[in-house]
């Protein structure tokens, strides 16, 4: 018998069969459910998965958008790019982040205090964000990198480009520096958060800054598939970026270098511009600092470095230093006198060396004083009591309408600094609203001499020497090089059509003609005449010339007799603190003076003196007399300045004849 | 009785030949087909060691099964015990002298081969059981001494695998034992008073897993938690499976494997590549193979005339259903990842060489059907 036999036999056998029924139908549920379960992730949510599928596999890499570059008016690169290679981690996508980090730390060889920054920098990101190991790999440490690659899941060597200044130092606060891009960064400016990759370095300040949008370019996009580790299998689509707009500027290299040289361990600026087509030759402001330091992040000590400098280089003193102008501005106070008659060119006072007015005792710079005085020779031996005589008689009011309509306290770049301040330009309105006193008349005195209230910007100073050189003529500064932009030829016929127009419709103007400061008016007003009588501007230039090329003019040592190079300019003295009598008898030398209190230098100039083209300002600060300290410089600049300038129309020439 | 014994005894070779079940063999060529073109893909369209070493295993165990098959259904009957006591031998000796990799000391090194001897534990506990049943009365099948003795016999393995530790192979043998002892006639009460006391003892066992098995559990429900870390097999799993559609991505397109998102693709997830690149088609027709090998292994139970050859097949048929179901359901995402190859098409000596003793057991029944066993 079979199995145990009998009876029991066949229960068991039936029992056996019975179950393996049960069994049998169970299993055909089950294969049910689990087809059921294949349909429905395969059919029906088949698009939902491939979806999911492509994304595991596919990866966007957006590339940083290549900068424009900055260039000078010769095509020299004053800003580019380089390329760098980078290192970045999405810690989202690391399966075990911190023996990614130890095995990174080991093969960068970062240091402890490196390597925390980096932890704590992710501490503070969210976990998609890409942190960045490192901006700057040697060539070396991106070799290794790539030999390690597959055990470092996560990590990607990125080729990257950054922003590069060739010239140190010396470009910094016309430019500005680009740096990392901040929070704030991206929620002022849209096209910034468009473009937005991790590291990206935006423009902080300056002409990086102001030209952003159009500096910033757009970003590359390189699509791969990729494995579960993440590293690239095939390159499936690439979109090249297109570089943002290289922006050529009007400045000299050449001159800007030696404006550098000049101001070397002194705190002050230069300016030079032209005449006639307001290009700025060049801007420097010293002390300066390296914008290079900036692109990875500046160190602390670098920073600290900066920010504790005495001579404070983070102030770009050309448009953001306000300074009293002193002697400066006489020109101005001479020419304001002039063309609102108040004296003649004719009119004479005997300079004692003070004077007392309202029971004030006001002092000339010449303690033996200048004897009788006109005023040709009150502007070239600078004579204070002059000045004080004459601008009792003109008034703060009619000498603020003079001033602003020459450029004094209002920015000369509207917009294109932030930073660039107004100054001011001292009114009896002004003061009733700003004050709430009334004027004092003591107060018009100091005035006329380029102290008080009165404050100007170097780069105002040096806009105010143009267009007097110019002949009086109103013009409009620019940094950014415009082939479109009226010649010289044209801008000199427009003057001087525009002269002749004032000439024919003398008759009927009674007094100065009111000038609005809204921008759209001033637009409407270039090259037109700021003067009444050019006779006046040409007696103020005369003058000018006198002060640097006659004998006992304060600026004659700084002369060049040679008449290439020729050139006219004032000197200036801005007191910083008010002198007090036991001072005025001491008589100390600069350097027995501390530093804060000593009298900052000025000079503006403009050459050469037959047809002018170049007005400059210089400003030392607390560099003491105009005539020793600043104007100097001006005198090795215009060599340099001419010598360029025929270099600079060749250019100007070649650049027309590619329209 | 004594004439339909000397029958068999003089079926000529070519008879027996003849009586091979011949849609099975088919199925488990196909089955062999298949499996090594998906371990092809795996190794991303080339002829790499997988797809060699798995080919070549194949054919050896296939041939291996083949010649099996003619051995008397007696032959099994007789060394049903030694089968599995050798067996249990092999598991204290890989517990006590064993390979490990990753974590698991599973395999002893038997000179020829890595032997994963939990694997061929699978099998053992059928031929094991179906002996054991083979001669028991149906009416003392539910008394003590006939509870106990089965018990120990599935429980020391379990024992032993879990410690390895080894969680889904021993589910596996607990699994293939348990329907076994249930198909024998066990009374389901005591099915039921077990699963409870297994319930109450979750607790306690829990506390003894190792921590990532615990993970993989509660990763099972809720696979988005970590999606990086355990949950991550599930999840790139489902989307290789689902981004297949209807006819799939085809052959050797399917990203997620090539890419290298799916994990253990040559062995536990063989059938997520294959559903990848083949589809809802495809996965059909897989499942329609494996049916048939099922539907065969049931049917040649039924007309077996031995208690033993007839348990046996309804158990091993089992086993497989379970082994298939556990494996796709955990691929699917239905189950928890536990380790559980996919027979024949994943990759692995043990365990195809365990299928295919299986396989020649049910053969050898096929062909001495009309056998008794005394």
């Amino acid at each position: 018998m079979f199995g145990g036999g009998g009876d029991s036999g066949y229960k068991k056998l039936s029992t056996v069969n019975r179950r393996m029924f049960f069994m049998t139908a169970a299993k055909l549920v089950i294969f049910g459910g689990i087809i059921t379960r294949l349909f429905s992730l395969q059919i029906n949510e088949n698009k939902k998965y491939l979806t999911l599928s492509d994304k595991n596999r596919l990866r966007e890499w957006r590339l940083p958008p290549v900068r424009g570059d900055f260039e000078d008016f010769f095509g020299n690169k004053i800003a580019s790019n380089l390329k760098v290679y980078q290192l970045h981690v999405v810690p989202e996508q690391v399966e075990d982040f911190r023996y990614l980090m130890i095995r990174l730390r080991d093969i960068l060889d970062i240091d402890s205090k490196t390597f925390k920054k980096i932890l704590k920098k992710r501490s503070q990101q969210k976990s998609w964000e890409t942190l960045i190991i490192s901006e700057n790999l040697s060539w070396d440490q991106f070799a290794k990198i790539n030999f390690y690659l597959h055990e470092l899941s996560g990590a990607k060597p990125v080729l990257s480009v950054a922003r590069n200044y060739p010239y140190d130092e010396k470009f910094t606060h016309l430019l500005g520096y680009v740096a990392q891009a901040s929070e704030k960064d991206l929620i002022e400016n849209e096209v910034i958060k468009k473009s937005h990759v991790p590291g990206l370095r935006v423009g902080k300040i300056g002409l990086e800054k102001t030209y952003e949008n159009q500096l910033i370019g757009s970003n590359g996009i390189q699509r791969y598939e990729v494995n579960a580790y993440g590293k690239r299998i095939n390159q499936i689509d690439f979109v090249e970026g297109k570089k943002g707009t290289n922006i050529k500027l009007t400045v000299d290299t050449e001159i800007q270098a030696q404006c550098n040289e000049l101001l070397k361990d002194k705190a002050g600026s230069i300016c030079v511009m032209d005449i006639y087509t307001g290009e700025l030759i060049a801007m420097h402001s010293s002390p300066s600092f390296d914008p290079n330091l900036f692109l990875y992040g500046i160190s602390h000590d670098n920073w600290n470095e900066i920010l504790n400098n005495p001579k404070k280089p983070l102030i770009n003193r050309s448009i953001q230093g306000l300074y009293p102008p002193g002697s400066t501005i006489k020109p101005i106070v001479a020419l304001s006198a002039l063309e609102n008659d108040v004296i003649s060119t004719k009119f004479k006072v005997n300079c004692t060396g003070k004077t007392e007015m309202y029971g004030q005792t006001y002092h000339c710079w010449k303690d033996t004083g200048h004897g009788i005085v006109n005023l040709r020779d009150a502007l070239k031996v600078s004579c204070d009591t002059f000045f004080y005589e004459m601008s009792r008689r003109l008034g703060v009011d009619r000498l603020n309408l003079t001033a602003k309509k020459f450029g004094l306290g209002e920015k000369v770049f509207n917009g294109t600094y932030n930073e660039e301040k107004e100054g001011l330009i001292p009114s009896t309105q002004w003061k009733k609203n700003a004050l709430g006193r009334g004027w004092v008349l003591g107060e018009t005195l100091i005035t006329g001499i380029g102290q008080g209230y009165m404050q100007t910007t170097p780069l105002q100073l040096c806009l105010m020497t143009a267009q007097l050189a110019n002949g009086g003529f109103k013009i409009k500064p620019k940094i950014i090089y415009d082939k479109k932009s009226d010649s010289y030829e044209k801008i000199k016929a427009e003057m001087e059509k525009n002269r002749i127009d004032l000439l024919s419709d003398f008759q009927q103007d009674d007094a100065l003609v009111d000038f609005s400061l809204e921008k759209k008016k001033r637009d409407t007003d270039l090259y037109k005449p700021l003067y009444r009588n050019q006779e006046n501007v040409k007696f103020v230039l005369e003058a000018m010339f006198a002060s640097t090329n006659e004998v006992r003019g304060t600026s004659y040592s700084s002369r060049i007799s040679d008449k290439k190079y020729q050139f006219a300019g004032k000197t200036g003295t801005s007191q910083v603190k008010k002198i007090t009598e036991i001072q005025r008898e001491l008589d100390l030398d600069i350097s027995q003076i501390p530093y804060e209190e000593r009298d900052h230098a000025l000079f503006v100039a403009f050459g050469p003196y037959v047809n002018p083209r170049y007005a400059l300002s210089v400003f030392v600060e607390h560099g003491g007399a105009g005539s020793s300290a600043a104007a100097p410089l001006a005198k090795k600049l215009f060599k340099t300045i001419i010598d360029r300038h025929e270099e600079r129309e060749k250019i100007r020439e070649k650049s027309l004849m590619e329209i | 009785m004594f004439k339909e014994t000397a029958l068999s005894g003089q079926t000529t070779f070519f008879q027996k030949l003849r009586s091979l079940d011949y849609i099975l063999l088919a199925c488990i060529l196909i089955l062999g087909v298949i499996s090594s073109l998906a371990m092809y893909a795996t190794d991303g369209g080339e002829l790499l060691y997988h797809t060699k070493s798995h080919v070549l295993r194949f054919i050896i165990f296939f041939v291996m099964m083949f010649v099996l098959s003619f051995l008397n259904i007696r032959f099994w009957h007789a060394t049903g015990y030694l089968f599995y006591i050798i067996v249990l031998g092999l598991l204290i000796w890989a517990s006590l002298y064993g390979i490990t990799a990753s974590g698991s000391q599973r395999w002893v090194d038997l000179y020829f081969i890595n032997l994963q001897p939990s694997e061929l534990m699978k099998i053992a506990i059928i031929v094991c059981f179906a002996k054991f049943y083979h001669r028991a009365q149906i009416n003392q099948i539910n008394n003590f001494k006939n509870l106990l003795i089965p018990m120990m016999i599935l429980i020391l393995p379990i024992l032993l695998v879990v410690s390895q530790p080894d969680l889904g192979t021993s589910i596996l043998i607990a699994l293939s034992g348990i329907i076994v002892l249930w198909l024998a006639g066990i009374n389901l009460k005591y099915f039921i008073y077990s699963g409870l006391l297994l319930l109450i003892s979750m607790p306690f066992v829990i506390a003894f897993l190792k921590p990532y098995q615990k993970l993989r559990i509660l990763t099972f429900f809720n696979p988005d938690k970590d999606p990086l870390g355990a949950g991550y097999q599930i999840i790139q799993s489902k989307i290789a499976i689902g981004s297949g559609g209807l006819t799939g991505k085809g052959f050797l397109k399917g990203t997620q494997g090539y890419l290298e998102f799916l994990p253990e693709k040559h062995t536990d997830f063989i059938f997520t590549l294959f559903s990848e690149e083949h589809g809802f088609i495809g996965s059909l027709a897989l499942l329609f193979i494996y049916g048939v090998i099922i539907y065969r292994v049931i049917d040649i139970g039924k007309n077996a005339r031995s208690f033993f050859g007839k348990l046996f097949c309804f158990g091993f048929a089992s086993s497989i259903f379970v082994f298939i179901t556990v494996n796709m359901s955990m691929v699917l995402g239905l189950l928890p990842i536990v380790g559980s190859p996919l027979p024949i098409m994943s990759y692995g000596g043990s365990s195809m060489l365990a299928t295919m003793i299986g396989f020649s057991i049910v053969m050898s029944t096929k062909i001495y059907q009309k056998q008794l066993i005394a």
